[in-house]
């Protein structure tokens, strides 16, 4: 063992236990922000992975789209929806936990058996066959996953406008819009904050 | 470094994922787990390209298309938790009783 390997051994042991051991704080921890922000150290963990196993530019991928994007977009609904609410105890919850760690045990020993008892044809040339991984997604991208890749971005569209849809309050009833005085063109149609909490107390959620 | 040590650590991270997927009560943690399901496969796939395909790699392409279909899967996910929590005025998944016969 050279000293490259052994540089690589010690990394690759590092980045796993961070990893299981955020993404273990992500799932157990009581408190909400508390796992939200250990889920950008398990993306961020799993960035160095990418860059262990020569893909560069899927690492930069990973912390951008994830660390900057979804990270932030988990802690944004967090925010909104802020509501420090005691869950009512339920019969049989310790009992149903403790029956999906058993499955999920299970599940992760069947997965290890298959991997450590499969033959993995493993292909003899060197990995750095690809000297810029960058030139090599595009030439992919643009040659034989184009439709995939074309496809992909009409998939972002409708996300964006899905959840916008989603998202965005309810339509102004008929009976305030005459309420509503200033209206320019750039205005969406909603009603404002104040509106809707009056017009809920007067009338029945429908 | 051996293929197998990724896809160990793979299959860990999907396991705890699928864990908490289910055990969680707050709709946000539920969207993380599913990220880090979502992340368990591209680690996969990642390593696949590294050890099997070293001189095409077309697994890097396959988790660039994963990221793109996640990153669109958490904004609907929490446009619709926004959404139930106005309507509902809970998180609480146990009390997320649409859809249920």
């Amino acid at each position: 063992m050279n000293l490259a390997e052994g540089v690589q051994i010690v990394s690759f042991g590092i980045l796993g236990v961070m990893m299981i051991g955020t993404a273990l704080g992500v799932v157990l921890l009581p408190k909400i922000v508390h796992s939200a922000f250990l889920l950008a150290g398990v993306f961020i963990s799993i960035s160095g992975l990418y860059i262990l196993l020569n893909a560069d530019f899927v690492a930069a991928a990973q912390i951008l789209v994830y660390v900057g994007a979804v990270n932030v977009l988990i802690l944004f609904a967090i925010m909104l929806v802020n509501k420090q609410e005691d869950y009512a105890k339920l019969p049989g919850r310790l009992i149903r936990k403790v029956a999906t760690a058993v499955v999920c045990f299970g599940l992760f020993a069947l997965l290890g058996t298959m991997v450590l008892v499969t033959p993995w044809s493993l292909d003899s040339t060197s990995p750095a066959v690809v000297e810029n991984t960058v030139i090599a997604l595009g030439e992919h991208f643009f040659s034989d996953y184009l439709l995939p890749f074309e496809l992909a971005s009409v998939l972002l569209l409708m996300a964006m406008v899905g959840a916008i849809i989603l998202a965005r309050r309810d339509l102004i009833p008929e009976s305030l819009a005459t309420v509503d005085t200033i209206s320019t063109s750039l205005t969406l149609p909603e009603r404002p904050r104040e509106l809707a909490t009056l017009s809920s107390d007067n009338e029945p959620q429908n | 470094m051996e293929l197998e040590y990724f896809l160990l650590l793979a299959a860990a991270l999907f396991c705890i994922g699928i864990y908490g997927l289910i055990t969680s009560r707050n709709a946000v943690r539920v969207l993380m787990s599913i990220e880090l399901m979502l992340n368990a496969v591209n680690l996969n796939l990642v390593g696949f390209s590294n050890y099997l395909d070293p001189s095409n790699i077309r697994g890097q392409v396959f988790s660039v298309f994963v990221i793109t279909v996640a990153a669109a899967e958490a904004a609907v996910g929490l446009a619709i938790v926004l959404a139930i929590y106005r309507n509902r005025d809970t998180i609480d998944m146990e009390q997320f009783n649409l859809l249920k016969w």
